[in-house]
């Protein structure tokens, strides 16, 4: 446990991709960091999001600022997140339904950005991605790519415990301490004990995303952030191996991204209430929404297995001026509460993306150092991060590799990226799937149980995809109960987070459930109730 | 939600619910750690096939392809063909010439026959076994069925085929390999029941192996071209009112499913006329057509094996009735197994062992049966039966044919 006397340079609030790439930028440029996250990393927007590596092109016409992010963005993460990224290309298509004359303002749009965006021959475009739509009218390809958002943030969090920084988990900030006109702490409540205790900081940074709209609020200062619901269906296996987007101005389920096994269409945008954002359900004229249009960018998916729904809450900021909500930026806001509201100690870091979660790790940190009279230069652009480290030594180390690796051995580097590599001892001796679908062993959950911060089955599921693939659980959840149990000598507690755990994959699959989707989860209950006997799994019709 | 009714899979391996019940029926996960088993080979593996065709494992090699996978399958998922074309499709190895020389059966038949007492004489020697072993990887512990110094086409044409003008009801036989190169007795034994029964034999116009070894040992093209000629001579046989019949329910798996489902040949026009001998005269003497008549001294105690692929087309109980039609057999039925040998799989070194061990819960049951004899549609089960319990196998028509009172069933038939 870390102490509670400490006191720290920075205490960065929230544990998504923000606040890692925030506690890892503090960390590196030697200040003593400390990230506090209410439940578990990437619990909110970060993981509940396209997994999208946006080029920016999406952006070019109607917010240049943010489409030249994306693509100095993108740039980076090719070179420091090799293993959460994936070169897929992405395409911009024109279907009958749409004005190819938007075609020419796009493709102005996206060069005058600077993103490389080449005009091609749709019949190229189908050769390319046989899954896209066969009536398209013009297509356009552009830098596009996948980004393992789960995979991210680990790796920052890594990086940033590498350099010193503390992390907790599962603890509340419920409050902050003041001396006068300044925050000087925050009081955390530690969510399994319910033991509340303070911890001592120069700095403050509020990167909670939507979340942070309260935070703020409880430090005595206002920023105005709207929730935006997303909602995204997950298919059963990779449809398409580009990311395929509608080429017209950004509207709902324009976007197919193929994301590991998976491939997803979103979203919908639609305002909801703050009351809304911790319980998030898609409806049924959601899935109706998201299947019409994306079938129109691939017809295929009409004929694809659904796995499940979710949803998630982009923290869209209002200017200043605004406080109506009309005028809202998708930008960056970097807030200094000292210079906005007299308060001394805070900074707010939101609004956004998550390809731009680094830059906004290195504007909070510029501010913080600020502060703190620290001059230290940003390195994160340049710094791989942990598992994406120089290809020399894995060129080195694949050499040595005479037997052929076994499929979850490969899955498990290709997730842990070099680290996979150093795991993979591990996983020889531990050779057994517990995850058939997603291919993850006996020895890759237990190197995420004794070093990622995993407490229950949801955190071992967002660092390993355990339990993410076509059986939602079913088989593999048990199995991993079974490991946690012996972790953590605690049966009862893993046969409670086994049930929450079922429930909480039953949820995303509601939404969806007909077809094969419905059938597994018919067998999963008999299987998780009627055979394993534990209660309250049912499904409810 | 109109989406409830039409958004079903289309993809085969989407189907899977992960019940795991082919793994528990596949021969080879038992004895073969290093195979990931039917499920994480076949609909698992797929998709991370589609991600990324470095997550193809070359331990799909190991898949023996007896189907009994998706025989067990609840939800009709083709495992097994998901497994071989994943193998086909994404298999980086070249193909050894070992493989190349077990699976052109038509080719070495063609040579062994012209000087079968040298080479018959000469593959059974130690030193040669123990040279076959060393270079080429052919298990040492395995004998190779005999050449037949004549072949069945060759017997065919000159004491057969005057003898087949003036039948009212014609049959085309597809012989495959083993009855041309290694067992003309079966084809001579097919052609004695068909025309005691008053049913004319005709040969294809051109015949070429069914070309199963050639698929699971990865050699798609020249197995297509066999294929494509084997297509066009069913056609012709078909367009001429016959049925093609077969004596090896592989031969006939082979040219009804696998041609479409591995080597994408369309032969919806033709695959219900591909029959299997026993299944043939089943039909015909259910429906009236045909009458048989045994001879009272035959007595015999047989059990009968189900090969994997006659499990797969679902046809043992026409074998198996047929041989109850003998008032003298006694039919005692063993455990629906895979021998182990499949084909070319057991005769390679690195599956000798796997091979062996797969089948001795059936060799056991068959001593402990205590029959006299093996009867199985299947060639390559006969091999592995043969030396693995030392009782020996026989197509359940040779029995027919041994069986059969020819001139009274004749008389029945009215020729």
């Amino acid at each position: 446990m870390v102490g509670g006397r400490k006191h720290y340079d920075v205490i960065v609030i929230g544990g998504g991709a923000s606040g890692a790439g925030t506690a890892r930028d503090c960390a590196m440029r030697g200040l003593r960091t400390l990230l506090i996250e209410r439940l578990d990393f990437t619990a909110g927007a970060t993981g509940r999001n396209h997994g999208l590596l946006h080029s920016g092109a999406r952006y070019a016409v109607t917010d240049r600022e943010s489409a030249s992010e994306c693509i100095s963005e993108n740039m980076i993460l090719r070179h420091i997140a090799r293993h959460c990224v994936e070169d897929t290309g992405g395409l911009f298509v024109t279907l009958p339904d749409d004005d190819l004359a938007y075609q020419g303002t796009f493709v102005d749009a996206c060069l005058k950005a600077g993103i490389e965006a080449e005009v091609i021959d749709p019949r190229d475009a189908m050769r390319f991605e046989p899954s896209v739509n066969p009536c398209i009218t013009g297509a356009v390809r552009v830098p596009d790519g996948a980004v393992d958002p789960f995979r991210l943030t680990t790796a920052n969090i890594i990086d940033a415990r590498r350099h010193g920084a503390d992390i907790i988990t599962y603890s509340e900030v419920i409050g902050f301490v003041s001396e006068g006109t300044r925050i000087v702490g925050v009081k955390v409540r530690d969510s399994n004990t319910g033991i509340v205790s303070e911890f001592y900081s120069s700095v403050t940074i509020n990167a909670a995303g939507i979340w942070g709209h309260n935070i703020a609020k409880m430090a005595g200062v206002t920023v105005n952030m709207f929730p935006a619901k997303g909602a995204l269906l997950i298919f059963g296996h990779r449809v398409n191996n580009m990311v395929i987007n509608r080429c017209r101005k950004p509207a709902n389920a324009d976007i197919l991204v193929p994301g590991d096994t998976i491939c997803l269409i979103g979203t919908t945008s639609d305002r909801v209430g703050f009351d809304q954002i911790d319980n998030m359900t898609v409806t049924a004229a959601e899935v109706d929404v998201l299947m019409n249009e994306g079938v129109k960018l691939a017809p295929s998916l009409a004929t694809t297995r659904v796995l499940r729904a979710y949803a998630g809450v982009r923290p869209l900021v209002a200017a200043d001026n605004d406080p109506s909500g009309r005028s809202i930026s998708r930008g960056i806001v970097c807030l200094d509460h000292k210079e906005r509201d007299g308060l001394d100690g805070l900074i707010t870091i939101t609004g956004g993306k998550l390809m731009t979660y680094r830059l906004m790790g290195e504007w909070a940190t510029d501010m913080a150092c600020r502060k703190l009279g620290v001059e230290a230069k940003c390195m994160t652009a340049v710094i791989p991060l942990p598992g994406s480290e120089n290809e020399e030594s894995k060129k080195r180390k694949s050499k040595s590799h005479i037997i052929e690796l076994s499929t979850e051995q490969k899955a498990a580097v290709g997730r842990h990226g070099t680290i996979g590599r150093q795991i993979l001892d591990n996983v020889r001796d531990d050779d057994a799937v517990v995850c058939e679908c997603e291919q993850v062993s006996v020895g890759e959950v237990k190197y995420a149980i004794s070093e990622l911060h995993v407490r229950n089955l949801v955190n071992l599921r967002r660092r390993t995809r355990m339990g993410m693939g076509t059986c939602q659980g079913g088989l593999c959840a048990c199995r991993a109960a079974g490991i946690m149990a012996d972790a953590n000598n605690c049966a009862e507690a893993a046969l409670n987070d086994l049930q929450s755990f079922i429930n909480e994959r039953w949820k995303g699959m509601n939404p969806v459930g007909w077809g094969d989707t419905l059938d597994e989860a018919q067998f999963m209950s008999w299987l998780i109730r009627g055979v394993g006997g534990l209660p309250g799994s049912e499904i409810k019709k | 939600m109109a989406y409830q009714d039409t958004n079903i899979s289309t993809n085969n391996f989407e189907q899977c619910k992960k019940c795991t019940i082919c793994t528990v029926y596949c021969p080879v996960t038992v004895v073969n750690p290093t195979y990931p088993g039917p499920k994480l080979a076949g609909p698992d593996g797929e998709r991370y096939r589609l991600k990324n065709a470095r997550f193809f494992n070359e331990a799909l090699k190991y898949c023996l392809n007896c189907k009994r996978c998706e025989v067990a399958c609840p939800s009709n998922v083709k495992i097994g063909d998901i497994i071989q074309s994943a193998r086909l499709k994404y298999s980086k190895t070249p193909v050894k010439l070992r493989d190349i020389m077990l699976a052109s059966t038509d080719v070495m038949g063609t040579v062994a026959t012209r000087m079968a007492p040298v080479v018959n004489g000469s593959l059974r020697l130690p030193a040669v076994k123990k040279l076959l072993d060393l270079t080429l990887a052919i298990d040492s512990h395995r004998t190779f069925p005999a050449y037949a110094s004549k072949t069945f086409v060759r017997w065919f044409e000159k004491e057969a085929a005057s003898g087949q003008a003036g039948f009212s009801e014609y049959v085309t036989y597809y012989h495959g390999c083993y009855v041309n190169y290694n067992y003309p007795e079966l084809g001579r034994a097919f052609v004695k029941v068909m025309n005691a029964c008053g049913i004319g034999v005709r040969l294809l116009d051109k015949e070429r192996c069914c070309g199963v070894a050639k698929i699971v040992n990865r050699m798609t093209t020249p197995a297509r071209r066999d294929a494509e000629i084997n297509l066009r001579s069913i056609r012709a046989a078909v367009a001429a009112g016959t049925q093609v019949v077969g004596t090896s329910s592989t031969c006939i798996l082979t040219m009804r499913d696998e041609y479409p489902n591995l080597l994408g040949l369309d032969n919806s026009d033709v695959a219900e006329s591909i029959n299997l001998a026993t299944r043939y005269l089943f039909q015909l003497v259910d429906a009236g057509k045909v009458k048989l008549a045994f001879r009272p001294d035959f007595k015999m105690r047989i059990a009968y094996h189900v090969p994997c692929h006659m499990e797969k087309l679902g046809w043992s109980i026409y074998s198996t009735s047929l041989l109850q039609m003998i008032p003298g057999v006694e039919l005692v039925s063993l455990p629906s197994q895979c021998c182990g040998l499949a084909g070319t799989y057991g005769f390679k070194r690195e599956n000798y062992k796997a091979s062996q061990e797969i089948g001795r819960p059936l060799f056991e049951a068959i001593v402990s049966s205590g029959a006299d004899i093996v009867a199985t549609d299947c060639e390559t089960c006969k091999w592995q039966i043969e030396q693995g319990s030392g009782v020996s196998v026989k197509n359940p028509v040779s029995i027919l044919a041994d069986a059969l009172d020819v001139e009274k069933t004749m008389s029945l038939n009215n020729i």
